[in-house]
């Protein structure tokens, strides 16, 4: 009892950032549930990616294997989890709440019978977890009644797990897969190209909003700060909506939440929606030419300015402090 | 094509929500009640399907009698006709996409056109699960849905880009943001939406097992970011983040 199934999602052959932090959260769940912390890698030839997320402190990998589950695609991997889950008895699956565990979790919950929490922020001694709600307004206190209990948690709430001094063993399993369960076709990935770092990963975020006024704007007057930062670029709803920047750059609600040690936010009014998906970053930063921007009021540092003007002189300085 | 669309109604995005001092829910009295954003999107999405197609639309909540505003506000923006499972306690997304499921069975749709996500509890579950209750193929942050016979292509707002994935009808869709761009309900439709059919079912006469597995135990306001100062200068913002914050 108390064992808890980590889902270690990979992307492009490699584990993102987003992975470690469920295998930490993962092991602290299993530490206060009194159970194992189980990785589970999933794929068509997952051994050897299996051996690397052995490293970080888990009690086991299963490398759980089968030709449907070569791309991600929810009904298939749902299918293979939930045999394992029932098969290992684990009380807990957990991933955290990116693109496919936001995809995955709800549809294994379903096929398991197991209530879901979305997005925990912690979790507490008592049984219970905590979840924002109402774009981060309200922190709920939620309890899953259940045999089996599925999670998800927010990338940005647990830190990422540290390699160990030994790895775990690696057993491989091959999935069991109803055609039934494999209705959906992978077609393509079309794939953001970007040199710069991920959003969830980096450790400065410099986001752009309506005030950019144009793509070409992000390009001329945000770019150049973004790289002489060494930053990851973000962005509201609105310039993404515009057409400005592809989607996967939005910041807030409905779309990534970060919380870099530092987040830059130009030409954005802060609007709830947007505030509930940077608002824990550790120093925030508003450029604004509006003084009453709601912004301001989370800013750690606010500059009324217009961005045209501050934002290469920004870049400006930058250049000068990396030289001095 | 006929098209079933579940909506939930939400306080207004615009709302400012206020936890009650005793924990047990947020302030209701100065909030205005909408179709959660991403469903009158799911319900565009079906009405342009239908548009192109022919078919029907059909519109379900699950909530209390009041929750009859909104789908008349769907009607209103051309839907057939609408089912209202009346049920005035807390559900979990479980017990939802069970209710779901068995209204679904017996109307016997080819599409079910969800939101991903409620903005009021911020789950992004039930579209999921009805999927695997019914055993059919999901595609969720869909941005773009095409036809060809009965398969559909949807494209998928993911990490890192667009993701591309096909199946066959019958299949659940959720919808993200840049999927259109939701219509408003014309005056005629208004007019018109009054004499379209609006069932009303009691939840508890399905025959599925509502029992909630998730509870809230109690809301609270989450901690308060103390505003910082406005500097005067750029260089002046520089020096601050490198000297006193230590960030660059
Ligand atoms: C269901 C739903 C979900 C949503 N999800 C999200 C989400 O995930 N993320 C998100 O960001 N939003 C989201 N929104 C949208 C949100 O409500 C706001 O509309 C959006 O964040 C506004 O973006 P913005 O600040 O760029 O634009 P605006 O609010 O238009 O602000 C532009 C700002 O730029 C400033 N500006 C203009 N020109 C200059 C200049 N030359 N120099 C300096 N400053 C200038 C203006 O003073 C203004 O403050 C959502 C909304 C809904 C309804
Ligand atoms: N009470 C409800 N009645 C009908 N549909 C709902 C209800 N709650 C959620 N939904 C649907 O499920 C989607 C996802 O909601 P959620 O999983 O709660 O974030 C919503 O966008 C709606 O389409």
């Amino acid at each position: 009892m108390g064992d808890v199934l980590i889902f270690a999602e990979h992307q492009g052959g490699h584990f993102p950032k987003t992975t470690l932090t469920a295998v930490n959260a993962g092991l602290e769940l299993a530490k206060k549930r009194g159970g194992n912390a189980i990785a589970v890698v999933a794929g068509d030839a997952p051994e050897a990616l299996a051996g690397e997320i052995a490293k970080y402190g888990v009690s086991k990998v299963i490398a759980l294997a089968h030709a449907n589950l070569k791309n991600y695609v929810a009904d298939a991997h749902a299918a293979a989890l939930a045999a394992l889950v029932k098969k290992a008895g684990a009380e807990f699956v957990l991933a955290t709440a990116t693109a496919v565990g936001k995809d995955l979790a709800p549809r294994l919950a379903a096929r398991l019978g197991a209530p879901m929490a979305s997005e925990i922020t912690a979790i507490n001694d008592d049984g219970t977890y905590i979840r924002p709600m109402y774009a981060g307004n309200a922190m709920a206190t939620i309890e899953l009644d259940g045999p089996v209990k599925v999670i998800t948690v927010r990338g940005t709430a647990f830190d990422a797990a540290k390699p160990a001094d030994s790895a775990a063993s690696v057993e491989k399993a091959d999935a069991e897969i109803d055609p039934s369960a494999a209705k959906t076709e992978f077609v393509s990935f079309n794939q953001t190209k970007s040199d710069r770092p991920q959003l969830t990963e980096a450790r400065i975020v410099v986001s752009g909003g309506r005030g950019l006024k144009s793509g070409d704007n992000f390009k001329t007057v945000l770019e150049p700060l973004v790289d002489e930062m060494g930053a990851a670029m973000g962005a509201s709803r609105a310039a993404v909506d515009a057409g400005f920047v592809p989607n996967d750059l939005q910041v807030g609600q409905t779309g990534k939440v970060v919380a870099p040690e530092l987040y830059v936010a130009v030409g954005i009014s802060g609007a709830i929606q947007h505030l509930a998906g940077m608002k824990d970053s550790k120093i925030i930063v508003a450029i604004n030419k509006d003084e009453e921007a709601p912004i301001f009021n989370v800013a750690d540092y606010g500059l009324v300015a217009d961005l045209f003007k501050a934002v290469p002189e920004m870049a400006e300085e930058m250049k000068k402090l990396k030289h001095s | 094509m006929k098209i079933l669309v579940p909506i939930k109604r939400v306080p207004d995005p615009a709302t400012t929500i206020r936890v009650l001092p005793d924990g047990s829910g947020i302030a209701t009295d100065n909030v205005k009640w909408v179709i959660n954003p991403f469903d009158e999107i799911a319900i565009e999405e079906a009405l342009r399907i239908k548009e192109k197609q022919g078919g029907e639309v059909v519109l379900i909540t699950i909530g209390q009698s009041t929750w009859q505003e909104q789908l008349r506000t769907g009607l209103a923006m051309g839907a057939d006709r609408a089912i209202l499972i009346k049920n005035d306690a807390a559900l979990d997304s479980l017990a939802l996409a069970r209710i779901l499921a068995k209204v679904i069975g017996d109307e016997n749709p080819e599409l079910v056109l969800l939101g991903k996500q409620a903005i009021d509890d911020d789950s992004n579950q039930v579209g999921q699960m009805l999927a695997e209750m019914l055993g059919w193929p999901q595609a969720t942050f869909a941005s773009k849905v095409e036809f060809a016979d009965k398969k559909v292509t949807v494209t998928r707002e993911v990490d890192g880009g667009l993701e591309t994935i096909a199946f066959n009808l019958p299949a659940v869709v959720t919808t993200d943001l840049r999927l259109n761009e939701p219509r408003y309900a014309s005056l005629p439709g208004i007019m018109k939406a009054r004499k379209k059919e609006l069932k009303e079912i009691p939840a508890d006469s399905l025959g599925v097992d509502l029992a909630p597995k998730l509870k809230i135990k109690t809301l609270a306001a989450p901690p308060k970011r103390q505003a910082g100062r406005k500097v005067g200068s750029v260089q002046e913002l520089v020096q601050v983040l490198h000297t006193e914050a230590k960030v660059i």
